[in-house]
C-alpha cells in the first residue's frame, strides 16, 4: 500500500454511496479509505457491482458522496457546484471509457482538440498538443480519419490521446480494454504505460480484466462497496519500455 | 465562441440528416417570405393605381357627399370655396361633379355615374385630355375598358344619356365615346362616363359647382372650410387595407402551418438528438463541459439550422423571388371582381423590413423551440448519460 503524504493526489474518508431503492436503499460503496500518490498506476478490481465505477465517478467529480468525503487535487468533491466539478474535470482530469465515446461527427484530430477548446487553449499551442498527443499514441496519421474509419484498438487510442492530451494530473479509466482483443489491450496498456512514465501521470482503473491487472502496481479490491484488499504488486516485465 | 465552433462542427457533421431538416426549414421560410411578398405586393400595385387615377393625395368632400349612397348625389354640390377655388387654380387639386344617370344601350336603361372632369387636369392620371380633342357636335365622353365591354360602345359610337339636373328635371342628350382607356382601378371604370367638367356643370346646371376635389400626390392639404371635408389617404384607402389585412390574416394561417410543421421538425430533431446523443452529452461533462455549456451547445446547434436555411434560401430562392418581381405573374381575368386594382399582372414586392423581419422570426423561433427540449439536460446526471440513461 502506498504510504499516505501530507497532500495526496486523491484522498477518501469513510466515503459512502447509497441509492435509494422502493425499499431501504442499496449501498454501492461502503465507508471506503483510500489514499493515491501523483504517479500511481492502480486499479480497481473486483465483480460487478463492486462498486469500482462508482468509486471513478466520485474521484472524477461525475458525481457525490452520499456520506464521508473524498478529496482530490485539494478539492473537496461533496462541496463541489456542477460548474467547479466541470472546472476540475476539465483542467485537470481525463476520462477513457469502455467504449470509446469519441464524438461521432468529429476527425481524429477534433475530438483530441475537443478538451483543450473547453479549457480555451489558443490555437496554435492547440494543435502541437494534439499533435504531440496523437504522436504518443501513434496514430499521428489518421488524424483526419472520422472515428467510424478506425478500428476499436485505434479508437481508444485516440480516447487515450484526448484523455491525455491536456496533461492532466490524473487519468480515471472505466474498463478501458474490455472490447478489445488481447494484442491491442496490450498496446494499449503499453501506451499507458509509457505516459505514466514520462508525464508523470497518475492512472487509476477500474477494471476486472486481468490483462489490465496484470501490469498494475497497486490493486484495490472491491467486493460489496468496501475494500477487502489493497496490494502493490511488480509490474509484468515484457511490457515494452516500462520501468518501475 | 466554443459553442458557436462546436454547433457548427457537429451540424455540418449531421451530413445529409442536417440538410434535408435545413432544406424543410428553408422551403418554409422561403414560402412565407414569397406569400407576404405577393401580398405586399398586391397592397403596393392596387394602392398605387388607386391613388394615381381616382384618390390623388387625398379629397375634399362635399358634406352630404357620399359614394355609397347615390341619394346623396343631388344634394352634394357646390361652387368650391376660396382655398380650394386657389388649390385647383395653382394646378394642385382638381374638382370632380358626379351625378347619377341612365344610358340607353340598344334598349336597356343602364344607371352610370356621369362624373365631370377638367380635360386639362394633371392631377389623376386619367386620359381626360381626350375630352379636350373631340371634335364632333355630341358632348364627348371617356369611358373604361370594362365599361365599354358591358355596353358594346365603341371609339366614336354616339349613346343617348338621361339625368336630373339641380332643379329636378329629367333630361337627356347624345354623347359620343371619345377614348377607352384602360385601367385597372375598377371605380373609375365600371358605370362610370366621363365628361368634361363644364359640359356636365352646364347639363346638370350646376354651373361653377363640383362633389368632391382631388388633391395632388404632392400637394398639402388646407384646413377644410364650410360644407367641404377632407378625406386624407389613411381614410380613403381603409377599404382597401381592410380586404388586403383579411388576405393576410389568411395567408398568416397558411405560413403559419407552415411555420408550425418546420419547428415541429426542428423540435422533433432536438428531441431525438438529445436521446441518442445521451453518450455524447456525458461524455461531454466527463470532459468538462458544463450543464449550462452543453444546453447552449444543443440551442446553438438547433439554432443553426435556422441560420443555414436562411443562407440556402438566399441561395436558391434569391434569384427566384427577383424574377417574380421583375416579371409579376399573371393574374386570371376573374380578379377583377375581387376588389384589387391588380391588372393583367401582380408584381410582389420583397421589402428589407419582409426578408429580416421573416428571417428574424424564424431564428427567434426556431430558437426557443431548440431551447426548449434541452431543458432536460440540466436533470441529467452525467454518471447516467454516460451510461446512455436518460435521468
Amino acid at each position: 500500500m502506498t504510504t499516505p503524504s501530507e497532500s495526496p493526489l486523491i484522498r477518501t474518508r469513510d466515503l459512502v454511496k447509497a441509492y435509494p431503492m422502493e425499499q431501504g436503499r442499496l449501498v454501492a460503496l461502503n465507508r471506503v479509505n483510500l489514499t493515491f500518490e501523483k504517479g500511481e498506476f492502480a486499479g480497481l478490481v473486483g465483480p460487478s457491482g463492486s462498486g469500482k465505477t462508482t468509486l471513478l465517478n466520485i474521484v472524477g467529480s461525475l458525481d457525490q458522496p452520499t456520506e464521508g468525503s473524498a478529496e482530490v487535487l485539494g478539492h473537496r468533491i461533496e462541496t463541489l457546484s456542477h460548474a467547479e466539478a466541470a472546472e476540475l474535470r476539465s483542467r485537470h482530469i481525463g476520462f477513457i471509457f469502455q467504449t470509446h465515446n469519441l464524438f461521432p461527427v468529429y476527425t481524429v484530430f477534433e475530438n483530441v482538440e475537443f478538451p483543450l477548446l473547453v479549457l480555451g487553449m489558443p490555437a496554435a499551442l492547440r494543435t502541437q498538443a494534439v499533435r504531440d498527443a496523437l504522436d504518443w499514441v501513434k496514430l499521428g496519421d489518421r488524424a483526419n480519419s472520422k472515428p467510424a474509419q478506425l478500428s476499436g484498438g485505434q479508437s481508444q487510442r485516440v480516447a487515450i490521446a484526448r484523455a491525455i492530451v491536456k496533461r492532466p494530473a490524473l487519468v480515471l479509466a472505466d474498463e478501458p480494454t474490455a472490447n478489445l482483443d488481447a494484442e491491442n489491450s496490450r498496446r494499449i496498456l503499453e501506451t499507458m504505460v509509457q505516459l505514466n512514465r514520462d508525464l508523470q501521470t497518475t492512472f487509476l482503473f477500474a477494471t476486472h480484466d486481468d490483462k489490465v491487472i496484470r501490469h498494475l502496481r497497486r490493486t484495490i479490491r472491491l467486493n460489496d462497496g468496501s475494500v477487502v484488499a489493497d496490494t502493490s504488486t511488480e509490474p509484468t516485465p515484457q511490457l515494452a519500455g516500462y520501468r518501475p | 465562441m466554443l459553442t458557436l465552433k462546436l454547433a457548427v462542427r457537429n451540424l455540418l457533421g449531421g451530413g445529409m440528416k442536417t440538410w434535408l431538416r435545413v432544406g424543410v426549414l428553408s422551403l418554409s421560410f422561403i414560402t412565407i417570405i414569397a406569400m407576404q411578398g405577393l401580398y405586399q405586393g398586391m397592397y403596393g400595385q392596387a394602392t398605387e393605381a388607386s391613388v394615381s387615377t381616382e384618390l390623388g393625395g387625398g379629397q375634399y368632400w362635399h358634406l352630404r357627399y357620399d359614394p355609397l349612397d347615390l341619394l346623396s348625389l343631388p344634394d352634394a354640390h357646390q361652387t368650391l370655396p376660396e382655398g380650394l377655388s386657389g388649390l385647383v387654380a395653382s394646378g394642385a387639386a382638381t374638382p370632380i361633379l358626379v351625378v347619377q344617370g341612365f344610358l340607353y344601350t340598344g334598349g336597356d336603361l343602364q344607371p352610370i355615374l356621369m362624373k365631370g372632369i377638367d380635360p386639362a387636369q394633371r392631377v389623376l392620371s386619367i386620359p381626360s385630355s381626350a375630352l379636350a380633342d373631340a371634335a364632333g357636335s355630341s358632348p364627348p365622353v371617356l369611358i373604361g375598358s370594362r365599361m365599354a365591354r358591358d355596353s358594346g360602345l365603341r371609339v366614336g359610337d354616339t349613346v343617348t344619356i338621361r339625368w336630373r339636373d339641380a332643379r329636378g328635371t329629367f333630361d337627356a342628350t347624345e354623347v359620343q365615346v371619345a377614348h377607352i382607356m384602360s385601367t385597372t382601378v375598377m371605380t373609375v371604370d365600371s358605370g362610370q362616363m366621363w365628361l368634361p367638367l363644364a359640359a356636365l356643370q352646364k347639363m346638370a346646371r350646376m354651373e361653377g359647382e363640383a362633389t368632391l376635389v382631388v388633391l395632388a400626390r404632392d400637394a398639402r392639404p388646407i384646413a377644410a372650410s364650410g360644407e367641404w371635408l377632407h378625406k386624407d389617404l389613411d381614410f380613403l384607402l381603409s377599404d382597401l387595407n381592410a380586404m388586403v389585412r383579411t388576405k393576410m390574416i389568411g395567408g398568416s394561417v397558411a405560413y403559419l402551418i407552415l411555420l408550425f410543421l418546420a419547428m415541429l421538425a426542428i423540435l422533433d430533431t432536438q428531441i431525438l438528438s438529445i436521446f441518442h446523443r445521451r453518450k455524447e452529452i456525458g461524455t461531454l461533462m466527463a470532459l468538462g463541459v458544463t450543464r449550462g455549456g452543453v444546453i447552449r451547445l444543443f440551442t446553438v446547434e438547433g439554432a443553426l439550422n435556422a441560420v443555414l436555411a436562411a443562407v440556402a434560401g438566399a441561395v436558391y430562392a434569391t434569384p427566384l423571388l427577383f424574377l417574380l418581381a421583375r416579371a409579376g405573374i399573371p393574374m386570371p381575368a376573374a380578379i377583377e371582381s375581387s376588389g384589387y386594382s391588380l391588372g393583367e399582372r401582380l408584381y410582389p414586392t420583397y421589402s428589407a423590413a419582409l426578408v429580416f423581419g421573416t428571417t428574424v422570426l424564424v431564428l427567434v423561433v426556431t430558437t426557443v423551440v431548440s431551447y426548449m427540449p434541452t431543458r432536460r439536460i440540466a436533470r441529467l446526471k452525467s454518471t447516467d448519460a454516460l451510461r446512455g440513461r436518460l435521468t
